[in-house]
């Protein structure tokens, strides 16, 4: 059992993340709040996505003249971190329409604490 | 040029959001004209698209020449070549409507909307045409981010409808993407065909298993599914009319689009359907999700927001068809995907158009010199309340008719009387509006009197208020084409959507 | 069995009204040009519905297929003898009616007279459709065409009275629309094909009980709401809030006998006779419609607004129909179709003399009429004709239909529907006489001042009236109904035991 943990210790650490990003975005009240679990949330996807192109005894996918670009199993898998540069990329353009959301509504109702915003927007 | 079709609908709309800037950099008036010029073009190609399908068959377009499962590819198949006709149509519709609307609404902001609204359908024609599941993720996040952004501009609470949405939009596309890397871990392929090929042998495998549950969450939220549709009666009623108009009809059928080509393209549909009790709980979903819209959407007070509920409904019909998995469904499914989206766009121009001329779409206020102040707008409306409704031969009937025979077929009873309970609740609240238009009149209700003559409270002089072309045009279009899309469904089925049947089903 | 062959002509019966309604539209301000274009349809559409009898008398059916409306299923129509039947029926009436709605829509110089007079064409349409249909799909688009064009008429007062009726009537309509739309699924589920058939579309499928009595019962509510079977009637007491002509002709030919042509279709041509038996479905069926003569002649004793008695009898009557079906003997077969026909002269003449009478003396109940008849002789004196033809006293034709009514309860053994039969003969003398009396035979000051009614009114009333006796004495005149029924009788009942 331990050692299944171990092993997959990563994914736990990441999945930890995940809920914590959960966790902020439903339970928190102010919006900025929300917003920062919902970064987290992201995150945790991304390193997801590198946790599961990582090998053991492997390098970085750049070819190196000693071992050859014959033996894959020696590089790990450049896909995903080039798959989760466009998820960064996504992720920044959510967070800055998400901060200009924000901006909007604190101009209009002068609060971002939602039970407040709530009161106000009736 | 025909081979690069695939690739050139999206294009054509990428630089129209481009170029509408900067035609509207040069002077104000070209942005608009700019936008027009794109999507039209846009939506020419997409017709021709479909002819070359038809003609041809599938058309793959290999993107920087680099061959798939290495590059991305476009695929033009005879299901993403309908719906791009139809993103488009009523895009486009949608287009030549709102140039009045939006002027009224948001003169401001006239450029950065239609910018943002080709960039949306960008997003649409993306996911629809794209063969590679990472570069649909992106796309779905480009079409979000611009409905955001569309939401945002409208009423007064819209930042705060438009925040929450991009909150739960954001949990779906990750869970999506989530679903993604699993998927990726297990097969090492992102394109949707070379996965196709490789799942079979490794759809055992627990994170596949996983994988797909994410998938399929993510996209419950995208496309509204009960209970995933908190976001959605907000963000359509207090977006600009103009936006909701472009996002309500297609912004939801686009997850249900993907959940076809998850279910039924990159699963086997039997697998889909038989291994996983996914389908079923899909189905039951979507019987509750049509019951609680539908009853929500009678309790509403502001047209546009009893326009949202009844969608939470309706994607609830498209959900069963596909949750029921068998042809009749998936052709039901598809054909209301089509109906719909007519009905909706139709439905929310009205709005505009009552926005535009009234200020307001409350419907206690309505009264019965609608009916002889906007005649056509009116007239409209109800062709689409009957379609809605699905009496025939509107569209709206023919849908309901493929999902009850589906739902027959699956001998899923509860399904079958659901579809049928909810027309008539349809019914009750469509007719509710149809009744203040045309029979009740504001001043004399409570007054009883049975030689009193209700003629003489009319107003009989009341002034035209109609919208002007460009406005009543694209409402009229959609309200007749209605009935000329019912009568040729067969047509429609027969020619399109049989093909659209994947093998394995 | 029939020969098929292609026209246009039941095409053009359904679409000629519905051609007119924009010309009635568009002449909206001149009334007189509004009322000739109504006038040109009704007897063009007569005329196209006339052209079509020889070549049913001779089993020849016209039929035409529009468009296909599902892959499989056409848009189609076919003149058979049930459809040319019916549509003699509904169209021959609506000339009487359109004169008379003329009169009346003047008398009372109604408002919205060009959507009273539109509507009025969109549901000859819809009838027609229902007559013509050649496949259930196609009857459920006219079925639910002839709904929605009934509602501005149901509600054409605009009190809040006529409101609320109007709510009711969609209500029942509409949730009766939905239930046909199941059933239809469900039949093209199990028998692949929707298509009308004498003897029974479904005679050939072998079906577990479980589906039969479902199917039947979805079809029963479905038809049965328009055909105001109980407990399914309530709408249409209701709905007597609607103008008079629209009561006479919609609630006694139009509306509610497309409800039991409807009831005849799925009894004869979907089910089938043997069908029926071997479910024991007819046996249901002829129960709920006893039930429904009985308690209908019951209640229609109790009403003193003239209108909502009639309304009563209509749906007693109309389950005279329902029971002629039931009781799948060729003499009761024939018998119901023959009441299709009698019922509908003479209904629709005791609503154009209530009608009349509400026209021009004002008053609506019984209680209030001692003494008409010395004021208004023709009319009352076609209501005279109208009620003992319903309470079946010859030589009105209703004693013909009663006649084979009775002798189908003989020929199937029944002799509770016989019972039933004369009880309610009974029934409808009781709620009817007293109103003669009433007219004829107490004095009173009342209505001294008051004459006949307007010419439009009076001349339909008693040309119907007049239908109504010459039918009685030569059912076959003119129009050779007897004979009709009698083919559709045998083609239906052909291949039974019975």
């Amino acid at each position: 059992m331990v050692e299944y943990i171990a092993n997959y210790s990563a994914y736990w650490l990441i999945f930890l993340l995940t809920i914590t990003g959960l966790y902020g975005m439903l339970v928190k009240k102010n919006l900025v709040k929300k917003l920062i679990g919902m970064t987290i949330f992201q995150t945790s996807v991304i390193m997801f996505f590198v946790a599961s192109a990582s090998k053991w005894n492997a390098t970085i996918p750049v070819v190196d003249p000693n071992i050859g670009s014959a033996a894959t199993s020696l590089y790990i898998n450049p896909l995903p971190h080039t798959l989760m540069l466009t998820a960064i990329v996504v992720g920044v353009a959510t967070i800055g329409l998400a901060f200009a959301l924000l901006m909007k509504i604190y101009h209009q109702y002068h609060t971002l604490d939602e039970p407040q915003l709530l009161e106000r927007m009736r | 040029m025909i081979e690069h079709l695939p690739i050139l609908i999206p294009l054509t709309l990428l630089m129209g959001a481009l170029l509408t800037p900067l035609a509207g950099a040069l002077r104000r008036s070209f942005a608009y004209p700019a936008a027009l010029v794109s999507i039209l073009a846009a939506c020419g190609l997409s017709f021709l698209g479909l002819h070359q399908v038809l003609v041809r068959g599938t058309m793959r377009y290999h993107l920087g020449g680099w061959v798939p499962p290495i590059g991305i590819e476009y695929v033009l198949d005879p299901l993403a070549s309908f719906m791009t006709v139809v993103i488009l149509t009523v895009g486009a519709l949608v287009f030549v409507h709102s140039r009045d609307v939006v002027q009224n609404e948001l003169p401001e902001k006239m450029v950065p909307f239609f910018s943002v609204s080709l960039l949306l359908l960008t997003g649409f024609c993306g996911i629809v045409l794209t063969g590679d599941l990472f570069n649909l993720y992106v796309f779905l996040e480009i079409s979000s981010l611009a409905a955001y952004a569309l939401i945002a501009v409208g009423e007064k609470p819209s930042p705060v409808a438009a925040f929450r949405y991009l909150l739960v939009g954001t949990i779906g596309a990750s869970f999506f993407l989530l679903g993604l890397g699993f998927l990726y871990m297990i097969t090492g392929s992102l394109n949707i065909a070379d996965v196709a090929d490789i799942l079979p042998s490794v759809v055992s495998e627990p994170p596949v298993v996983v994988g797909l549950v994410l998938i399929v969450t993510g996209l419950a939220i995208k496309m509204a599914l009960f209970p995933m549709h908190g976001w959605l009666p907000d963000a359509y009623t207090y977006a600009p009319s103009a936006g909701s108009a472009l996002i309500a009809p297609i912004g939801t059928k686009i997850g249900a689009y993907v959940l076809i080509r998850i279910l039924f393209y990159l699963f086997d549909p039997n697998y889909s359907r038989l291994q996983l009790p996914l389908t079923s709980i899909v189905i039951w979903l979507s019987i509750a999700g049509i019951l609680f819209g539908s009853i929500m959407a009678m309790a509403q007070k502001e047209l546009k927001r009893m326009l949202a509920y009844s969608s939470v409904a309706q994607i609830g019909y498209i959900g069963l068809g596909i949750g029921l998995a068998n042809p009749l469904g998936l052709v039901g499914a598809v054909l209301h995907t089509l109906n719909h989206a007519f009905m909706k766009g139709g439905l929310f121009l009205v709005v505009g158009n009552l926005r535009t001329r009234l200020g307001h779409s409350t419907i206690p206020l309505f009264d019965q010199t609608l009916r002889k102040a906007m005649p056509w707008t009116m007239a409209s409306y109800s062709l689409m309340a009957l379609s809605m409704v699905g009496i025939p031969p509107t569209a709206g009937f023919f849908s309901k008719w493929y999902l009850v025979l589906a739902a027959i077929e699956d001998s899923n009873w509860t399904a079958v009387g659901m579809i049928l309970l909810s027309s008539l609740l349809t019914a009750v609240y469509f007719f509710r509006v149809l009744e203040r238009v045309y029979v009740r009149n504001s001043s004399s209700t409570g007054e009883s009197g049975e030689g009193m003559n209700p003629r003489e409270t009319m107003p009989s002089d009341v002034e035209s208020m109609e919208v002007n072309a460009s406005m009543l045009v694209p409402t009229l279009v959609i309200g007749g084409g209605l009935v000329v899309l019912g009568l040729l469904n067969t047509v429609i089925v027969t020619e399109v959507l049989m093909r659209v049947i994947p093998p394995g089903l | 069995m029939a020969e098929l062959y292609t026209s246009y002509i039941p095409f053009f019966a359904v679409a000629i009204s519905l051609l007119a309604v924009p010309f009635i539209l568009l002449s909206s301000r001149k009334r007189n040009l509004r009322e000739f274009w109504t006038i040109i349809a009704s007897l063009g559409k007569f005329g196209l519905v006339l052209s079509l009898l020889p070549d049913a008398l001779a089993h020849r059916v016209a039929q035409v297929e529009l468009l296909q409306i599902s892959p499989g299923i056409g848009l189609a129509l076919r003149a058979d003898p049930l459809g040319v039947f019916f549509a003699l029926i509904a169209s021959g009436l609506w000339v009487f009616t359109s004169f008379y709605s003329i009169g009346y829509m003047r008398g009372l110089a109604e408002h919205k007279q060009t959507r009273y007079f539109a509507s009025f064409a969109v549901c000859l349409s819809a009838t027609m459709g229902i007559a013509f249909s050649a496949n259930i799909l196609t009857f459920l688009t006219f079925y639910e065409m002839l709904t929605l064009a009934t509602y501005p008429l149901v509600i054409h007062k605009e009190t809040p009275e006529a409101i609320s009726a109007g709510r009711k009537y969609l209500l029942y309509t509409l949730s009766a629309g939905v239930l046909l739309i199941g059933a239809t699924a469900w039949t093209y589920n199990v028998a692949g094909s929707l298509d009308f058939r004498a003897g029974g579309l479904l005679n050939d499928v072998s079906l577990p009980a479980g589906t039969a009595t479902g199917l039947f019962i979805l079809f029963l509510c479905g038809v049965g709401v328009k055909a105001a079977i109980m407990p399914l009637h309530s709408w249409l007491p209701t709905a007597m809030a609607a103008p008079t002509p629209v009561s006479a002709l919609l609630h006694a030919v139009a509306v509610v006998k497309a409800g039991v042509f409807g009831v005849m279709r799925v009894v004869g041509f979907v089910f089938g006779p043997n069908v029926m038996i071997a479910f024991g479905l007819n046996d249901l069926l002829g129960i709920l419609a006893g039930l429904t003569i009985v308690v209908a002649s019951l209640l229609a004793l109790r009403e003193d607004n003239l209108k909502r008695r009639l309304a009563y009898s209509t749906v007693g009557h109309l389950s005279y129909i329902v029971l002629g079906a039931a009781l799948l003997s060729p003499s009761g077969f024939t018998g119901g179709l023959m009441h299709i026909a009698t019922h509908a002269t003479m209904k629709i003449t005791l609503f154009f003399c209530a009608g009349a009478i509400y026209v021009n003396v004002h008053k609506e109940n019984i209680s209030e009429l001692d003494g008409i008849g010395k004021a208004m002789p023709w009319t009352m004196g076609a209501f005279t004709v109208g009620a003992i033809g319903l309470a079946g006293v010859p030589p009105v034709n209703g004693f013909v239909s009663k006649w084979f009514l009775g002798a189908g309860t003989l020929e199937s053994g029944n002799v509770g529907a016989l019972l039933i039969l004369l009880v309610s003969g009974l029934l409808n003398a009781g709620y009817f006489f007293p109103i003669i009396h009433k007219a004829f035979f107490k004095n009173s000051t009342r209505f001294e001042k008051y004459g006949e009614a307007s010419k439009l009114m009076v001349l339909p009333l008693v040309a119907t009236a007049i239908l109504s006796v010459l039918f009685g004495l030569w059912p076959n005149l003119f129009l050779r109904l007897y004979d009709l029924s009698t083919s559709i009788a045998m083609s239906v009942l052909g291949g039974t035991a019975r």
